[in-house]
């Protein structure tokens, strides 16, 4: 009885709802697309809202719903390979620190202190400055910033399940340490990983819009949020529209994955395992 | 650094002797003091290590890249040597280290001064943003989360937490660019950029008799410090109002209403002050955010600190800047939050007594 449940808290039915919308949005690009990214229309600038241009035109008389759209594609990609990335990494690092504690975990913990030490943004941002911009190099500064989260919460969730029988028996029977880990401990973490997954993916585009908007992330003409919002700030005195829907563009998404977030910790994670790491921002 | 919150070692008290408790009270909280010192060192130097690898990822030989392509190779030669990039990096981590410790950070590649100077000259500007966001995060975000408790599940509660949602998920950037637009371009009723008078030197003008210079100061700060606040308010009220109800259904809020108090005299000595524990030790982890937010703020509104200083830092590739940047933020956040625990373990005896 899990699916009506899940219907009944409003916080995911709407995160859902416009996750769904801006993935498939996203995904099918190219078909919900109603102009060229790049199809310029210099005597149609910085037009309002139509049935021909949804969102209006930019500065150059490009449809902006066609650019959010792409720039959709551009933002869900890293945030989902950094967030695949950090949750990997953490949670290898959790399940370790949590399962043998002792001085493996005194290790790990202290160095996943110390990356934890450094606001977010301007580690990635000093990074990203070292490693030069680019979609790899972006998701690689999240993923330097963002591992430490999840190894936090996974080895909290470890701590707790390495006492349960299920897991002495297991030991009992004779399992290997990695038997264990990653048949007993990892499925029953997984709640707090999702979680904060949902969460992070949120996280990830506000940190990718912001690396973009200060002009780190990809290269112009690509049709990043962050750069178009950053662009539009020039015209904003007299044509604040393009601004508005770059950074509503940002909020919407990240809203939806929030909620999601929220409403998924209600339901995975009714002891809050991820509570305290979900509301982490980065900037 | 959380961790150093739970890694806190419990000093055993012999629970039937209260009054020796008590009597060794103050030599508690100086073991405390210095347990928590002594695990800022290997923090300080992680984060130095850390620092100083970001010069060792730079792809390719760090001086050529750092200048560019036009550079002359003696230009070239000269970085390599002021880098020290001729050494091996564990004698470069050796001076980087010893060179730290007598307070030298390097000196700019572009602006020919020391980092240190650069960035003590910046400093108060992002202090003063910082604090500012932060009493008004904090203000804003106990109110929020109060009422939102008391009341809950009535209207109030749901557009309190409606606009907490949304404190999160909105890009602080755009934040700063709707402020502005609105306040600044469109009503006009506050400067859109810069700085007035620092606000210290704005006090004392204003108590000489010349309160415009402080008015001036306060119109600049208002709306990058605004910008700044939304997102750790909304976090905070959102803190508070789950710690207040947790804390609504504890068996002593029962006790103290069966005793007789009133609801006030319950709600603020009672739920408040024992709610507004977790709340504390989340605005100090949240400051590293707001440090962070600085920058894309500072950027925006023109103000002249360290988060202006990084983005200029950044474009021009200028290394030992931005890892002086870096590293300047990293220690102020680990400061803040080696304050916070320290005032957490004087309001709370649990702490310190394990």
């Amino acid at each position: 009885m899990r699916l009506p449940k899940l219907l009944r808290n409003p916080s995911f039915v709407i995160g859902a709802a416009i996750t769904l919308f801006i993935v498939g949005c996203a995904v099918l690009a190219p078909y919900v697309s109603t102009h060229g990214v790049e199809q310029m229309d210099m005597r149609n600038r910085f037009a309002g809202p139509s049935l021909a241009h949804w969102l209006g035109t930019d500065n150059f008389g490009r449809d902006l719903w066609s650019r959010m759209v792409f720039g959709a594609r551009i933002s869900l990609m890293i945030a989902l390979v950094s967030v695949g990335g950090a949750a990997f990494i953490g949670t290898v690092v959790g399940l370790v620190s949590g399962y043998f504690g002792g001085w493996v975990d005194l290790v790990l913990g202290r160095i996943t202190d110390i990356f934890l030490g450094f606001p977010a943004i301007i580690l990635a941002l000093a990074i990203v400055a070292v490693l030069g911009p680019g979609i790899v190099n972006v998701s690689l500064a999240l993923i330097v910033v963002f591992w430490t989260e999840y190894a936090r919460v996974v080895r909290g969730a470890a701590l707790v399940l390495r006492e349960q029988n299920y897991v002495q028996a297991a030991r009992a029977l004779g399992a290997s340490p990695l038997r264990i880990i990653f048949r007993e401990i990892l499925p029953n973490a997984l709640g707090p990983i999702i979680v904060l997954s949902s969460l992070g993916l949120g996280t990830a585009i506000i940190a990718e819009s912001a690396l973009s908007f200060l002009g780190f992330g990809l290269p112009p003409p690509a049709p990043t949020w962050g750069w178009t919002l950053s662009y539009g700030t020039r015209f904003m005195r007299d044509e604040p529209w393009l601004a508005i829907v770059a950074g509503a563009a940002i909020m919407i998404t990240v809203l939806g994955f929030n909620l999601l977030g929220d409403g998924l910790r209600d339901l995975l994670d009714p002891r809050q395992l991820s509570r305290g790491g979900g509301e982490r921002r980065s900037d | 650094m959380p961790a150093a919150i739970s890694s806190r070692p419990a000093v055993h008290q012999d629970q039937f002797a209260p009054t020796l408790a008590k009597q060794t009270e103050p030599d508690a909280v100086i073991a405390y003091l210095i347990r928590r010192l002594l695990l800022f060192i290997p923090m300080a130097v992680g984060m130095v290590v850390v620092t100083f690898g970001l010069l060792l990822i730079i792809p390719g030989d760090p001086a050529s890249v750092l200048l560019g392509q036009e550079a002359s190779p003696e230009a070239i030669e000269r970085l390599r040597d002021t880098l020290g990039l001729n050494d091996p990096w564990y004698v470069r981590l050796w001076d980087y280290f010893a060179n730290l410790l007598s307070g030298d950070f390097g000196t700019s590649i572009f602006q020919n001064q020391p980092v240190t100077t650069i960035i003590l000259g910046r400093l108060g500007a992002t202090i003063e943003l910082a604090v500012a966001a932060l009493v008004i995060a904090t203000v804003l975000g106990l109110a929020m989360g109060v009422i939102s408790a008391m009341r809950q599940g009535s209207i109030i509660d749901t557009i309190t937490m409606v606009f907490a949602q949304l404190g999160v998920s909105m890009p602080v950037y755009w934040l700063s660019l709707l402020l502005m637009l609105a306040f600044a371009v469109q009503l006009g009723w506050l400067p859109a950029i810069g700085r007035g008078t620092p606000l210290p030197q704005a006090f004392c003008a204003a108590l000489s008799g010349r309160p415009q210079v402080l008015m001036d100061s306060l119109s600049h700060l208002l709306l990058p410090a605004l910008a700044l606040s939304a997102t750790p308010a909304a976090i905070i009220s959102r803190l508070t109002r789950t710690s207040m109800l947790e804390m609504l259904r504890e068996d002593f809020v029962r006790t103290a209403y069966a005793k007789g108090l009133r609801r006030p005299r319950v709600i603020i000595r009672h739920v408040l002050r024992n709610a507004l524990l977790p709340v504390l030790s989340v605005i100090g982890l949240r400051f590293g955010m707001l440090l962070g937010g600085a920058v894309l703020t500072e950027s925006i509104f023109a103000w002249p600190g360290l988060g202006q200083l990084t983005i200029t830092a950044i474009s021009q590739r200028d290394l030992p800047l931005i890892q002086g940047i870096v590293l300047t933020f990293a220690l102020i956040f680990a400061l803040v939050n080696l304050l916070v625990d320290l005032l957490y373990a004087a309001v709370d005896p649990r702490v310190r007594l394990g």
